[in-house]
């Protein structure tokens, strides 16, 4: 305690009486009572810095930015209470690359190729906003082939994300083998994605006034044994993960969104789907695209908890595969785009498109001032707005089903950092 | 043992030491077979990839340069760590394993040392190895790795019960804890005891998955934000001796399954005695352990992971009351028939 | 979207619905509503007075079942002094503008002032929209909080508070979101530079050589900075 010997060890030669007696006898007495008080002292002292540092309450979890649970660099810093969590709070901004402020030095074909990448796995939905924005500005609509083509991508392009996440929750949850199926079979939708477009995850493939080539010599045929397999995928997911007992008993009831919550929030997509709204911008926005012709069905659960988002967006990729067939079949035949001027100038307007992109709604609001760039491009991503409610979600939950909850409201980093 | 399987007569030191040696071979050797067959292949297969193909024909030779790739990693220790504790616990968790293949018999006079109490020792001495995360994980100067330390302590106490519990039936039907005499019983009712015992099958299937802290049961591991939990701080050849350790528990607690369960060195239809069961009955039980760790690696490939506290809920709300209940049964049909 | 005869009749119908909307936000705000712009069938945007954020938040909460939050952000009206950095004189020759014009135009619905902050809620039941626009004071500009209306309006708050250095007054927890702590300026501002062209320009036109046996001259602008 004097820092110059060990707590605790106090030789006995080296003390000095803290009661110094008259009588040696009790004198003597009262030095081991010393000694004896400073051991006491000294262990009471060692306790409490163990103690101290065993102290459980308030303890801070960082969870990132390098992290398996998150798709990218998102950092959460949680403080818990032994093994619940006391707050959660997200710090974002690692990826960051500023879209916002480059759209406004890009031409309009330009800024196509750059919003590819804000949700890189939903590949070709992210230009569709976009472009029906800048389309609706000019005044110029894409012939019927070109928006089925454009259809057709885009629900190829919800498959191969949504694939992805039925394979990524359960690995975030401890089954390893679901990923793996999930890769091998969005292979093939990916393989179709690229011999139409030349990319599998930047198609860039989108042009203001249609597309921009038209599809390959026996894409049709293949891309219908790619939605069979993806099918097939489906069902045995459903079997594998969804009907796993364990599974369930970790997901059911876990990061229960009440539905009006999640309106308050932004939520969209499936997320929302899950809590019970029945609300989807393919049947309810007015859209060139060709969902208005397709007979399809929007799959709602009333949960709103982990396994409903997870049970929504199964149903959701089996009903895109089945999108796709229709659309295929149905194919008009026709010019793949319309006239438009070589140099895009936009007219000055401002519009604003919003389409149900595989992670949610997705709108972008295009001010434009005829010139060559846009003037200001406000990219409202569904990410975004889904994990704004990760602070209020996470509170109180245990430190296993944070993993969980994020796993289910499944965010793209770039869509939440653009 | 030597004297009658080589017709020799060694002195005491030498058998012992041979009897060292088998048993290190007895012990590394399945769980070499046990990382190549099922950890590369088997997962790999099940996941849809080929695994390790470059090293040697398949990649048999893994195995190898792991061990290798282990050995010259720098042996590192936590700064303010406990050196002897944090030094001690791989071992600690090995001793336990190794002292676990004594008991187990592999032929009419294949055998270590043959104690009266074989099962008892076995379960008593697996549960040393909880002693020994403790101390990896205390040993660690981490909150995390202490935390993860405490957490699979509680989970393997919680599973010793099970465990435990579940032979407690087959000890009731056999009539002896020495294991010989347990094999011997499953030679002599004719049928093995999986198929009356087949919840205490279950039972112990379970508490071993658990025990080896196994998907899923692998909250104190492979929680991705504790890292690795207790392990965290080890590299090296330290975390080479956990490795080693999982795998080498995995294939004895295999070959006590089998040899409870499975009848052991036996195979049906074949004297339980001829002299040649004694070179035969090794190979007999190395493919019925081979059977119960595939069964274990099979759900660790496939389940997902229980949380902590839905873990100890089976354990301790669902495992136990059922091997209660079986231990009952069993002892009335024993009395009655 | 093109008009044709059948459209007229959907269109004068949609508009209706619109066209009640802004007038129930007028009735609602009075004086502190200040424009409209509709594009038939498509979109309905209103600007109010920065001093009736809240309120016609609220108003559109409440009263008009617009419960989901869209986006709030902001736009800078003012002409960009660098344009498309390299490509710029090129491009303000066909103009005729130059780095020194800061003739500031505003949008649809007007505006005052060189700041403007704009939100879009949305009704889920009606399938309808609205965009309400605000003025905000050029120097040091301010607007009121949007999180007793909308909780999710927390991170959008915070986005525009650091890229376009508008104060959100009455936010409990104002810190960056995307740009690092201690990070100085607000890059969604027209007059912050894009750095990463200034750090390192744009390739432009690479240096086309000339096909065999043609002229030797080698085209191909200086664009290449490397």
């Amino acid at each position: 305690m004097t820092g110059t010997h060990e707590a605790g060890v106090v030789s006995p030669s080296e003390h000095t009486p803290l009661v110094s007696g008259a009588n040696g006898d009790i004198a003597a007495d009262l030095d081991i009572t010393n000694e004896q008080q400073l051991r006491y002292i000294a262990g009471q002292a060692a306790d409490a810095r163990v103690n101290i540092e065993l102290e459980t309450e308030g303890m801070t979890l960082n969870i990132g930015p390098q992290h398996p649970a998150t798709h990218g660099t998102l950092r959460i810093v949680a403080r818990l209470d032994g093994e619940q969590v006391i707050s959660a709070e997200p710090i974002m901004g690692y990826m960051h690359r500023g879209y916002e402020k480059l759209t406004e030095v890009r031409t309009y074909p330009q800024v196509t190729t750059l919003i590819n990448r804000i949700d890189w796995v939903g590949s070709f939905a992210n230009e569709v906003p976009f472009i029906l924005a800048a389309e609706d500005l000019m005044d110029v609509e894409a012939p019927p082939r070109a928006q089925y083509i454009r259809t057709a991508l885009f629900e190829m392009g919800r498959i191969a994300n949504i694939m992805l996440f039925l394979g990524d929750m359960p690995v975030q949850l401890g089954g390893v083998t679901a990923i793996f199926y999930a890769f091998r079979d969005r292979e093939f939708v990916l393989n179709q994605i690229e011999s139409a477009t030349g990319g599998r995850f930047h198609p860039n493939f989108n042009r203001i006034g249609g597309v921009k080539d038209d599809l390959p010599a026996g894409w049709i045929k293949e891309t219908k044994t790619a939605m069979q397999k993806v099918r097939d995928f489906c069902d045995e997911i459903e079997d594998l993960v969804m009907g796993n007992e364990i599974f369930q008993s970790r997901c059911r009831g876990v990061g229960i969104i009440p539905p009006d919550v999640g309106k308050a929030y932004g939520l969209s997509g499936a997320n929302l789907r899950a809590s019970g709204v029945d609300w989807d911008l393919r049947r309810d926005a007015d859209s060139p695209l060709a969902w208005k012709d397709l007979d399809w069905k929007v799959w709602t659960h009333p949960d709103g908890d982990s396994f409903s988002r997870f049970w929504v967006r199964l149903q959701e990729t089996r009903e895109s595969s089945y999108m796709v067939e229709q659309l295929l079949d149905g194919l008009p035949s026709g010019p793949i785009m319309a006239k438009v001027p070589r140099i895009i100038k936009v007219p000055a307007g401002e519009s604003y498109v919003q389409t149900e992109n595989p992670l949610g709604a997705m709108g972008y609001y295009v001010i434009s001032k005829g010139e060559l760039t846009p003037f200001r491009v406000k990219i409202r991503t569904a990410s975004f707005s889904n994990m704004s409610i990760s602070p209020w979600l996470l509170e109180g939950v245990y430190v296993p089903d944070i993993a969980t909850i994020l796993a289910s409201l499944y965010f793209i980093l770039g869509d939440i950092d653009r | 043992m030597l004297s009658t399987l080589l017709a020799l007569n060694p002195p005491y030191w030498v058998e012992t030491l041979t009897k060292i040696g088998i048993g290190l071979v007895a012990v590394l050797l399945p769980t070499g077979a046990l990382v190549y067959l099922f950890l590369f292949k088997m997962m790999s297969f099940m996941q849809s990839r080929l695994g390790p193909m470059e090293t040697g024909p398949y990649g048999q030779l893994q195995l190898l340069a792991e061990f290798g790739k282990f050995l010259q990693k720098e042996d590192i220790f936590p700064s303010k760590a406990d050196r002897f504790v944090f030094g001690a616990a791989p071992f600690v968790v090995l001793v336990s394993t190794f002292l676990l293949v004594l008991v187990l018999p592999a032929g009419p006079d294949t055998h270590f040392v043959d104690l009266n109490t074989g099962i008892y020792f076995a379960m008593a001495v697996s549960s040393v190895s909880v002693i020994g995360i403790l101390m990896a994980g205390w040993g660690s100067n981490s909150k995390y790795s202490l935390l993860g330390g405490i957490r699979a302590a509680g989970q393997l106490i919680a599973y010793e019960l099970p465990l435990v519990l579940s032979v407690v039936g087959v000890v009731i039907m056999a009539g002896t804890l020495n294991m010989k005499g347990i094999v011997a019983a499953q030679a002599d009712f004719g049928i093995w005891f999986i198929i009356p015992q087949i919840i205490g099958f279950f039972i112990f299937m379970v508490a071993v998955q658990a025990e080896l802290t196994q998907p899923p049961f692998d909250m104190p591991v492979a929680e991705s934000e504790l890292v690795t939990g207790y392990l965290t701080e080890y590299s090296g050849i330290r975390f080479l001796l956990f490795f080693i350790g999982e795998f080498a528990t995995a294939a004895v607690f295999s070959a006590i399954g089998a040899t409870l369960f499975l009848g052991g060195w036996t195979i049906p239809f074949v004297d339980a005695n001829a002299a040649i069961m004694d070179y035969i009955g090794p190979l007999v039980l190395a493919a019925k352990m081979i059977f119960i760790a595939f069964l274990i690696f099979w759900f660790r490939i496939t389940f997902p992971r229980f949380r902590e506290d839905q873990l100890q809920r089976l354990a301790w709300k669902f495992l136990i009351p059922l091997s209660l209940a079986n231990i009952v049964v069993t002892a009335i049909f024993k009395v009655v028939f | 979207m093109s008009t044709t005869e059948e459209d007229v009749v959907a269109e004068v119908k949609t508009d209706a619905v619109r066209e009640a909307i802004a007038k129930t936000f007028a009735e609602e705000l009075g004086d502190d509503f200040v424009d409209q712009h509709i594009v038939p069938g498509s979109d309905l945007t209103i600007r109010i007075a920065s001093s009736a954020w809240v309120q016609a938040a609220t108003f559109a909460r409440d009263k008009l079942g617009m419960t989901w939050l869209d986006f709030i952000s902001a736009i800078d009206w003012m002409p960009s002094p660098f344009g498309r950095e390299m490509d710029a004189e090129q491009d303000w020759a066909a103009t005729g503008r130059d780095a020194d014009d800061t003739e500031m135009t505003t949008g649809v619905a007007g505006g005052d002032t060189r700041f403007q902050m704009f939100m879009r809620v949305y009704s889920i039941d009606e399938h309808i929209g609205v965009t309400i626009k605000a003025d905000v004071e050029t120097e040091a500009p301010s607007i009121d909080t949007l999180i007793p209306v909308y909780p999710g309006a927390s991170w959008h708050e915070r986005e525009v508070w650091e890229m376009f250095g508008i104060n959100i007054a009455g936010h409990p927890d104002l810190r960056v979101l995307y740009l690092p702590t201690g990070f100085e300026g607000n890059p969604l501002r027209k007059d912050y530079p894009l750095v990463a062209r200034r750090v390192k320009p744009w390739p432009g036109i690479v240096d086309v050589e000339a096909m065999p046996g043609e002229d030797e001259d080698a085209e191909g602008e200086e664009g290449a900075a490397q």
